[in-house]
């Protein structure tokens, strides 16, 4: 009967016994193939976004014309604030891999406060990407959308700068109030209204000449072509509604699917921003209280320092493909 | 756990005395990359944006390929994949790469088609 147990005491079974294959422990091989998978699903994302903007390669918007904001500063600066944050990312993620190396020689206290400012780090890093969601969706200039889905900018031809619609729109007597299903129809319900109605927009048009449309198609020089002023007045004819910021449905920066992706790849990254600084907190907790002090290693110190390095590569990839590229 | 750390990069041409001096001039590396993209994107040197390689422009294969090279870096030192047995290195950086080179070329060639039916063919938009 001896030859069909199996041989020696397996000690700490939930951690996976003491077999070791790969030379990692179970936590930390199994923390890997996570991280794999998980890369392959952002890969996904990504990948999902390279078909999109290939297959509208001609209109797609120009990422450095998108996110021109920087908190506390008015004015154009196009990706300071996004370096900003890869930089925070980075920088945290080596005050946890100094967090785990203090672990590796047994040193309490420098896990503490290594472990504290990856955790500052992070938040200030979450904190920058709501930020960044925030003025996204806001807007900027304001845009028209035309029967077709496509988007109509606007350009001062004086100084070949964009204009807002507040520069030019005009102020019509119309009233135009929100339907609310308690007065109107009970299954219907509508979003806010945008500030400008089409028509006050069109007059506004009318009544500046040097106001002229942006289209969403990119010429040889890499830049959006803009229209002349009868050209204009042509396109303008086929609008259909102002647009304000993005959400999933509109965006005034161009196609929808840019925004679509924006708020999906962001969104899903920073939700493992999130989930990182949570475990972080658990673990920096766990290190407090003297845990791994007890147990003899800082290895869960190592595993969840694994999970946000991997958030920060995700980060290096993100930062690439939608915003350099 | 493995304590033994391999203190040099670059192939041996920058070497550490600790391992905590090596996670600083990793630092240092990646900051520099970073800049460097940061401030190609901002330039955007005429030269790199109107000369194509392989039907991409020059810029953006610097792009990618300073990106690689970061994430080599933050995974090999970082997450101390330089320290790890190659079967666990390869078991989990292999599989990555096979995979995610034959999602994007399907992707990307088949996004490429679209746009040219788009421009060639009888369909203009659908959504």
């Amino acid at each position: 009967m001896d030859s069909t147990v199996t041989t020696g005491v397996e000690e700490s079974v939930w951690g996976g016994g003491d077999n070791r294959p790969l030379g990692a422990s179970y936590g930390k091989m199994m923390m890997w193939f996570f991280i794999l998978s998980d890369a392959l699903t952002f890969s996904g994302f990504l990948a999902a976004y390279g078909f999109s903007r290939f297959k509208f390669i001609e209109t797609w918007p120009i990422a450095d014309e998108v996110f021109t904001h920087v908190p506390f500063f008015h004015g154009n600066y196009p990706m300071y604030y996004v370096a900003f944050m890869t930089f925070v990312l980075i920088m945290s993620s080596v005050t946890m891999v100094l967090a785990v190396d203090a672990g590796h020689r047994m040193k309490k206290n420098s896990v503490i406060w290594y472990m504290f400012l990856t955790i500052i780090g992070g938040a200030i890093f979450v904190g920058s990407q709501a930020w960044e969601w925030a003025t996204f969706i806001q807007g900027d200039y304001g845009a028209v959308e035309t029967k077709g889905g496509r988007i109509l900018q606007f350009v001062n031809a004086d100084t070949g700068e964009r204009a807002a619609l507040a520069d030019f729109a005009a102020t019509l007597p119309e009233e135009r109030t929100i339907h609310e299903n308690k007065n109107g129809i009970w299954f219907y319900s509508e979003g806010s209204l945008p500030t400008y109605s089409v028509n006050e927009v069109l007059e506004g048009f009318k009544a500046h000449s040097n106001i002229v449309v942006r289209t969403e198609t990119i010429n040889e020089e890499g830049e959006k072509v803009v229209l002349s002023r009868q050209e204009s007045l042509a396109k303008l004819k086929n609008a259909t509604q102002v647009v304000e910021g993005a959400n999933l449905i509109h965006n005034e920066y161009g196609s929808r699917l840019f925004a679509d992706f924006f708020f999906f790849i962001t969104g899903f990254h920073g939700f493992h921003v999130f989930s990182g600084v949570v475990f972080n907190l658990i673990i920096f907790f766990n290190v407090a209280l003297g845990t791994y002090e007890k147990r003899g290693h800082y290895e869960m110190v190592e595993k969840v320092g694994l999970y946000w390095h991997f958030v920060d590569l995700v980060w290096v990839f993100v930062f690439t493909f939608f915003y350099l590229v | 756990m493995a304590h033994a750390h391999k203190l040099e990069i670059f192939r041996g041409l920058w070497k550490f005395k600790s391992n905590t001096q090596k996670i600083w001039g990793v630092l240092v590396f990646l900051t520099l990359v970073t800049a460097v993209e940061v401030a190609l994107g901002i330039i955007k040197p005429h030269a790199l944006t109107t000369s194509h390689v392989l039907g991409m422009k020059a810029l953006n294969w610097i792009f990618i390929i300073l990106t690689l090279v970061k994430a080599y870096y933050i995974a090999w030192d970082f997450m101390h994949l330089r320290d790890e047995k190659s079967s666990l290195r390869r078991a989990v950086v292999w599989t990555f790469l096979f995979l995610v080179a034959y999602l994007s070329f399907i992707l990307l060639v088949e996004g490429n088609y679209i746009y040219n039916v788009f421009k060639d063919g009888f369909v203009t938009w659908n959504f």
